[in-house]
């Protein structure tokens, strides 16, 4: 059944849409990510205009993230002053990001950035996935301890310290700002959450205890995917409302069925599974930069951004 | 009240054959787009009228042209740079019809002189206007073909030579397909009658391809009132994100 989306201007078959959004929300409730990051290529790839799926794909985080978060608030995993400072940063970091979105478009480098950004991002975080799941795995196999403990360095020599009761830290304000400017950024620009980028940040730069983590970090991704959703909206008119419903049922459907499958598997085998998929889709974008396209020549319209 | 017009007309022709005009029809002059749109057939028909015999001189030929809104179009190309394949070069079109489609008779070239291509804009080259290309871009042509070649591809350009079905010089009748990817827009239908290379006389409608329903409401909700649509959206996903988190809980107690 093919549906017409209003804003895209493209014909996209529905079930198609819904498939998409099951698959990707099966992952995404598999290894507590968004998704974004999976979603936002795989649009571009049946055709949605990169700015649309850049746009829609935030406001479909919205939706995701807001249900994580809930339920993580309900449990008490959220640090919500370390969210509001990371908040903070994301906000200013995704009106940075719509500007420097649009002057990108203008130039004809947002597919040269976006696939860029894709591949270092991936390749550096599924990268270090992999080879601390794999040390994982070994060290339950030969019963070594887990000794990792952060060490106190340059982010304890910074000023504006605050104290983060629920974190159990005593830390500058700047380092978690810095994080979120930079997640916010990304939320603009490339139609991700940025969680598996705050994720890790959080965990190895800032030292927050694992249990509130994921909570904090939905919390930010809330807010600040919801602005850049309005920010789009309002600048570029690229939020297609339908394409978002569309991947909203899937998303929301398929998020339930993943995480049922995850419990019932080993967190280092989740790790390893997710490390392989970030560096799949890492190595499949990085090939389309270094092969010759199969058509060089590619046109752009004023209306359709 | 029109014979007089008609035959004003008739003595201030500077052609022969302007004793001939087009009386045409379209099967549907407005076409909606709703939210199941996969594309829609127009059927252009209609006959030559004509006060005298058939002028034998040469055979008579038909060319419908269909065209959709035309804008400026950016054509860019990637180069490899340090290893990567990068948008390098930009040659703006000034202005690119978002659909064309030619339906003739005949071949394209034998059918019309390239003088009267060039004058009516007939043919797909001819259709874009591309005014100036900037200096530092050599082969500037490459990219206008370009534009052709990839909207050929998706089916928003093309010529369908001996599409039209005429009938003892007199009848005619062809088929356009207008693909599900259309842009809002009023199609401009040009029936051109041709003899000997020559157009002999020239026909203009249009077609009204309008969004309607949640279409319409959605796309102008999100050009006149963003901050509204935007709100929306944000309501929308948050409800869902809520719904699903209420019903997971529902069922896992």
């Amino acid at each position: 059944m093919l549906i017409y989306l209003p804003i895209a201007e493209v014909s996209v078959s529905a079930l198609l849409l819904l498939g998409l959004g099951g698959i990707v929300g099966i992952l995404s409730g598999m290894f507590g990510v968004g998704g974004g990051f999976l979603m936002t290529p795989l649009l571009f790839f049946i055709g949605i205009p990169p700015a649309v799926a850049v746009a829609t794909e935030a406001n479909q985080i919205v939706a995701s993230s807001f249900s994580g978060a809930l339920a993580h608030l309900r449990r008490r995993t959220v640090d919500l002053r370390m969210g509001t400072v990371l908040l903070i940063g994301g906000l200013a970091g995704a009106a940075m990001g719509v500007r420097v979105f649009a002057i990108l478009l203008a130039a004809g480098q947002v597919d040269l950035l976006v696939k860029l950004c894709y591949v270092v991002f991936l390749g550096v975080i599924g990268g270090l996935m992999f080879v601390e799941s794999l040390k994982a795995i070994r060290r339950t196999k030969y019963g070594v301890k887990h000794v990792a403990r952060r060490k106190r360095g340059w982010i304890d020599a910074l000023p504006f310290k605050m104290k983060f009761r629920t974190s159990g830290l005593y830390i500058s304000v700047l380092p978690p700002f810095a994080v979120g400017l930079f997640v916010g950024v990304l939320a603009a620009t490339m139609g991700v959450g940025g969680g598996f980028i705050m994720v890790p940040a959080m965990i190895y730069l800032l030292g927050m205890p694992t249990k509130v983590v994921v909570g904090t970090s939905l919390f930010q991704i809330t807010f600040v995917t919801a602005f850049a959703t309005l920010l789009h909206a309002t600048t570029n008119y690229t939020v297609d409302m339908m394409l978002a419903v569309l991947l909203l049922i899937g998303g929301v459907v398929g998020a339930q069925v993943g995480t049922r499958i995850g419990v019932r598997m080993k967190a280092e085998q989740l790790r390893i599974l997710l490390a392989s998929l970030v560096l799949v889709v890492c190595a499949k974008l990085a090939l389309e930069l270094l092969l010759r396209p199969g058509e060089l020549f590619s046109i752009a319209t004023a209306g359709a951004h | 009240m029109l014979r007089p017009l008609s035959l004003l007309l008739l003595l201030t022709a500077p052609q022969v054959h302007a004793d001939e005009r087009v009386v045409a029809s379209l099967s549907q002059s407005h076409v909606s787009i709703t939210t199941s749109f996969s594309g829609s057939k127009i059927l252009i028909f209609g006959a030559v009228k004509r006060e005298t015999a058939i002028d034998g001189s040469a055979p008579l030929e038909v060319v419908v042209t269909v065209s959709g809104p035309a804008e400026p179009v950016t054509v860019r190309r990637k180069e490899r740079v340090a290893g990567l394949w990068v948008n390098v070069d930009a040659v703006e079109v000034d202005l690119a019809p978002s659909f064309y489609a030619v339906s003739t008779t005949g071949p394209l070239g034998d059918v019309l002189s390239s003088t009267e291509d060039l004058r009516n804009d007939i043919s797909i080259d001819n259709a874009i206007r591309s005014v100036g290309a900037p200096f530092d871009v050599e082969d500037s042509a490459a990219f206008t073909e370009a534009l052709i070649r990839i909207r050929e591809a998706d089916g928003l350009y093309f010529v369908d030579e001996g599409g039209v079905d005429l009938r003892e010089s007199t009848l005619f009748s062809t088929e356009i397909a207008l693909p599900a990817n259309l842009v809002e827009g009023d199609y401009a239908t040009r029936i051109f009658l041709i003899r000997g290379g020559d157009v002999v006389t020239d026909y203009e409608t249009a077609i009204d391809v309008r969004k309607v329903g949640l279409e319409r409401w959605l796309y102008e909700l999100a050009h006149v009132r963003p901050l509204l649509y935007g709100l929306l959206s944000l309501f929308i996903a948050i409800s869902a994100g809520w719904l699903a988190s209420a019903v997971f809980r529902y069922f896992r107690y």
